[in-house]
């Protein structure tokens, strides 16, 4: 939508934090994701309606206010529950290690990945394969030439929008048992997801997943060889691709 | 003319201030310099630099490295710190000015966010969350500079002599060629100008003095914590440029002794700081987005006019 949204940490952070507070009523993770996920993109709907819409483009303006509203979140975040990380426990049924060809995986963590891949693909073909995907890139192409032609260029935004605040607040909770929700989470996720998009390229969903997977690959790596400088090894891939692909590794257009 | 008053009253302020407003003065000194070189590229380069902060915080860290783990005075750790942070600032700039515009801002921020976890993370030698403690201020030719009107004449100088060699620089035959690039990039190239080589030296002197403001901002505190290095701090720099007016010489000032006041008083009345600064904000881009001197100029005309 290249829109410079720089609250997504913030909204990663607050769907952790709701799903906490959603599981001391239900504990069923995959429900406190959905509620947190629906929480989120109202929150972000509304963001984009009453201050994005008047700021499009505008990168500046939308960076400070995204940056502002994301400090409000933070900070609101901390008066609602406390400077403690708060652990959000693992569902039962996956919580015994699975065997695979003599290696032992958490049960957790091979489930979170394949509902990335599944994510990733609902993604993938609503955007390439379905009418509406097509309508939502060619209200990003030329906003003006799509609402000529009858494409309710406003409203398709501001489900985007939606869609990807939801994703960021459900993000937050199904990590929560592996990272739990503490203050400061959204700012170690911000560098993460900023490195990973510039990595795969703006735009572009494969280029998403393969910015994520290198980019988890060192870092897992790094903090298991070089703790210290952990963030230091992080980056190196990312000046690596600048460096030769501006456009990162699967960009359409440059950032 | 101005700018003579502006440096009298600047200079006469110990003489009716007392201890407390010396010590904001010198605050708002340093945080001038700071934002005066994010104001470079942003507003006369037309670059939005998120990650600012970086050359702050590896400057002020660097020093109180070189005095703690390596026992070298400050005319030996000053230059090399500057000199260090400058050339991360050349390298940066290779780095960040691959893209323009909203990527040149991600870049800048990924940069300065590696460097904070760094901070952070490298406990060995940054003693991590505790921060760098210990740190004794300079004494230029025995100038014992421990107390607050001292060190607000030391801060004063350096501060003026920072910002003038800025507006020297925006207003040389240099600057031009750079504000031409922030308006046409296409048609400076077409003249023959190295669109890219003018923003990457704009970037390398920005960094300079973003060094030099960390030299002054850790010799006040005699103190150094990560969070010089944070997004937060980039960000209020940006936010005093903004409120004071992108891409004019007296705006970041403005703009700093705006954001500190209001951090100060504020921070008297209520401890939620960041939330009130996130509001700050998304009042400033919606409502003043020229700059508060220049908005709330408009906003009283047209009140006037209703009325």
């Amino acid at each position: 939508m290249r829109i410079a949204n720089l609250t997504h940490g913030a909204l990663f952070m607050l769907g952790a934090y709701l799903g906490v507070t959603v599981m001391r009523y239900v504990p069923n993770l995959w429900l406190a994701a959905l509620a947190a996920g629906i929480a989120v993109a109202a929150f972000g709907g509304l963001l984009e309606k009453l201050i994005l819409r008047k700021l499009a483009g505008n990168v500046l303006g939308q960076v400070l206010v995204t940056l502002g509203v994301s400090f409000i979140i933070a900070d609101a975040c901390l008066v609602a529950w406390g400077g403690d990380p708060i652990p959000i426990p693992t569902p039962k049924a996956l919580q015994a290690p699975v065997r695979i060809a003599g290696f032992v995986f958490p049960a957790y963590r091979l489930a979170v990945v394949g509902i990335a891949v599944l994510v990733a693909l609902a993604l993938y073909l609503l955007m390439d394969r379905t009418r509406l995907g097509a309508m939502i890139r060619a209200g990003v192409d030329d906003p003006e030439m799509a609402s000529a032609v009858g494409i309710p260029v406003s409203k398709l935004f501001t489900t985007v929008f939606c869609l990807g605040a939801a994703l960021a607040g459900a993000g937050g909770v199904i990590g929560g048992p592996i990272m739990s929700a503490y203050p400061g989470l959204d700012s170690d996720m911000l560098p993460l997801a900023l490195i990973v998009v510039i990595l795969g390229g703006v735009g572009s969903l494969l280029g998403a997943f393969a910015g994520a997977f290198i980019t988890g690959f060192v870092y897992t790596f790094g903090v298991a060889l070089l703790p210290d400088l952990a963030y230091v090894i992080l980056f190196l891939p990312m000046i690596l691709v600048i460096a030769f692909r501006p456009r990162g590794l699967f960009g359409k257009f440059a950032a | 003319m101005r700018w003579a008053v502006f440096g009298v009253l600047a200079a006469l302020l110990p003489l009716v201030a007392g201890e407390y407003y010396i010590n904001l003065a010198s605050q708002i000194v340093i945080f001038a310099v700071f934002a005066a070189s994010i104001n470079l590229l942003l507003g006369y380069g037309g670059l939005p630099t998120l990650g600012h902060a970086a050359y702050l915080g590896v400057a002020a860290y660097v020093s109180a490295l070189m005095h703690l783990k390596l026992g070298f005075d400050h005319w030996m750790a000053a230059p090399i710190a500057v000199l260090a942070t400058t050339l991360m600032g050349c390298v940066f700039g290779l780095i960040a000015l691959r893209a323009a515009g909203l990527g040149f801002l991600m870049l800048t921020l990924a940069l300065s966010q590696v460097l904070w976890g760094t901070a952070y993370r490298w406990v060995s030698m940054t003693d991590g969350d505790n921060g760098l403690r210990g740190l004794a201020r300079p004494t230029p030719f025995g100038l014992d500079l421990n107390q607050a009107m001292p060190f607000y004449y030391f801060a004063l100088v350096i501060g003026a002599f920072s910002i003038w060699m800025m507006a020297r620089f925006v207003n040389s035959a240099f600057g031009a060629t750079l504000k031409g690039a922030r308006d046409q990039p296409r048609r400076m190239s077409a003249l023959g100008y190295d669109v890219w080589l003018i923003r990457w030296i704009t970037f390398v002197y920005a960094s300079f003095w973003g060094a030099v403001s960390g030299l002054l901002f850790v010799y006040y505190h005699k103190y150094i914590h990560p969070v010089s290095l944070s997004l937060a701090n980039s960000a209020e720099g940006l936010l005093a440029v903004i409120a004071g007016g992108s891409g004019t010489l007296a705006g970041p000032l403005v703009g700093a002794a705006i954001v500190l006041l209001l951090k100060n008083w504020a921070s008297a009345y209520i401890e939620r700081w960041n939330m009130l600064l996130g509001f700050v904000f998304v009042f400033i881009v919606v409502f003043m987005p020229e700059g508060v001197v220049p908005g709330v100029k408009r906003l009283w005309k047209r009140y006037v006019s209703k009325t």
